[in-house]
């Protein structure tokens, strides 16, 4: 029982204070604010603990597993050796943790996400097809804002105009229309926490 | 013709592959070097790092990965050179792990070329944990967040920082990001510390940034690898005006020439497929 509601009445005088807080510039207000974004500071670091914990006791698991044990002991393997060669070797210029992370994350990171060039041009040829009025419409948008950023498309008397009108009108009109409902589900999410009636993040 | 058409439309993916590879490889070793012509939102940002005054402070923060490294980097490159080159302060730090190996290496790059010096011209303070926390507390005072350098100096006895609390001496943040890191600068910074915020962002997540152009809320964007050539070609142009000789490569603008071609041929992709597609259609 108390297990969930110290958590809970935690949450409700910090969102409460921290709240009103935002409201008053006087001194005690501030240092208490400042506390405040040090134990933030603090909450933060223990989140990648729990991340560290979470991921070795998830591959541990699956090292069980027969189907995927090659992967989890790869990651492991990996894991093992950056925490070995950081702590007992530093992290900075020229160690070898930083040019595993240049030499290996990096161009896998890089490459990983350079596919998709390669997926999207075979989707494009595939899916865009003039098939109705709004598949033609957003072709005709896409050919408009592929061609802008291109440098050609710079050389192009009206199309760096008609890319801009694209990106800062109906773009931005319907991004803003999405961004307003999100601010109002976050307000809405913020105070159902607070006030304890979305528990979800107690978990169980 | 019609026949050939339906063909092409259902050509294996590989051959797909195969001419976009080219497509991005063959102007990466022979560069056409396209002129790079700067778009308003990335004009707003130069412009206004053009016009500061020397000594004033800009902070940078490389809040980006490995992924996002090809598009993100040159800007961060380009923009860093362009503070120093102009006098202005550069202020290095992230908000992701991965970022401080990879802003370093800028800085380093930004001390061979044009000669800067640590903590005189320019200030590396890494990476510190807590996200929000860390751009509310630089509000506050920045020696409680950093109170030493990435290299382990204490903030306070950097000849660069002095004088520099918080955002009231810091001219201008931008945000070097592939995801929404740059809004969360502006809901922390500039809403409550009304701190002038700038983005640099990737082209896939440029769209989302223009509700806060409009508004006023960035001062500007550096969009995809575009907005990167864009600025490092004039950034360029600013070294060989000041008869810099040896020049850093120009990898955004390398990286725009294949991508601009990239595009082309999608664009053909996307012709031909219809035109086959129309072809099928009138068969039936």
């Amino acid at each position: 029982m108390l297990q969930r509601r110290i958590p809970l009445v935690i949450v409700f005088i910090t969102g409460v204070l921290m709240s009103i807080q935002y409201f008053i510039p006087h001194p005690v207000s501030q240092s208490a604010y400042n506390i405040a974004l040090t134990w933030f500071r603090g909450v933060a670091s223990m989140a990648y603990a729990i991340a560290v914990i979470s991921f070795v006791r998830h591959h541990s698991r699956r090292l069980k597993q027969p189907q995927n044990s090659f992967y989890s002991a790869v990651a492991l393997a990996a894991f093992l050796f950056m925490c070995i060669v950081g702590f007992g070797f530093g992290i900075g210029e020229g160690t070898i943790f930083a040019k595993m992370y240049l030499n290996v994350q990096v161009p896998l990171q890089a490459t990983t996400f350079s596919l998709l060039a390669f997926y999207m041009a075979s989707a494009a040829y595939r899916a865009f097809r003039v098939k109705g009025l709004e598949a033609t419409l957003l072709l005709i948008t896409a050919f408009i804002v592929m061609f802008g950023v291109t440098t050609i498309g710079n050389y192009i008397p009206f199309i760096p105009k008609l890319t801009e009108w694209l990106m800062a009108v109906p773009n931005l009109a319907s991004k803003r229309g999405i961004l307003i409902g999100v601010g109002l589900g976050m307000i809405s999410t913020s105070l159902k926490i607070i006030l304890g009636i979305e528990r979800n993040w107690l978990g169980g | 013709m019609r026949d050939f058409l339906i063909k092409l439309s259902k050509i294996e993916r590989r051959y797909i592959y195969l001419a976009l590879f080219l497509a991005l490889t063959l102007p990466l070793i022979f560069p056409p070097n396209f002129p790079q012509k700067m778009s308003p939102t990335v004009k707003s940002v130069f412009e206004f790092i053009d016009t500061l005054p020397p000594g004033s402070h800009v902070l940078l923060s490389a809040d980006y990965d490995a992924s996002v490294l090809p598009e993100v980097d040159p800007m961060y490159r380009a923009v860093l050179k362009h503070c120093i080159l102009r006098g202005v302060i550069p202020i290095g730090m992230t908000l992701y792990p991965q970022g401080a190996v990879l802003a370093l290496d800028a800085f380093k790059e930004a001390e061979e070329y044009l000669g800067a010096r640590r903590d005189t011209d320019y200030v590396f303070l890494g990476y510190q944990a807590g996200f929000q926390a860390v751009i509310l507390g630089i509000g506050e005072n920045i020696k409680n967040v950093f109170p030493k350098d990435y290299f382990g100096t204490p903030i306070d006895s950097i000849p660069a920082m002095r004088g520099v609390n918080n955002y009231k001496d810091i001219a201008l943040v931008i945000s070097f990001s592939g995801s929404s890191v740059p809004v969360t600068w502006v809901i922390y910074a500039y809403s409550k510390y009304h701190q002038k915020v700038a983005a640099a962002v990737t082209a896939v997540s440029a769209a989302d940034f223009y509700p806060y152009i409009q508004t006023g809320q960035f001062v500007g964007m550096l969009a995809g690898m575009k907005g990167a050539a864009e600025y490092e070609y004039a950034v360029r142009k600013i070294m060989k005006d000041e008869g810099i000789e040896k020049l850093p490569p120009a990898k955004a603008v390398k990286g725009m020439d294949a991508n601009s071609i990239g595009h082309l041929l999608i664009m053909l992709f996307i012709i031909i497929g219809n035109l086959g597609y129309f072809a099928a259609k009138r068969r039936k």
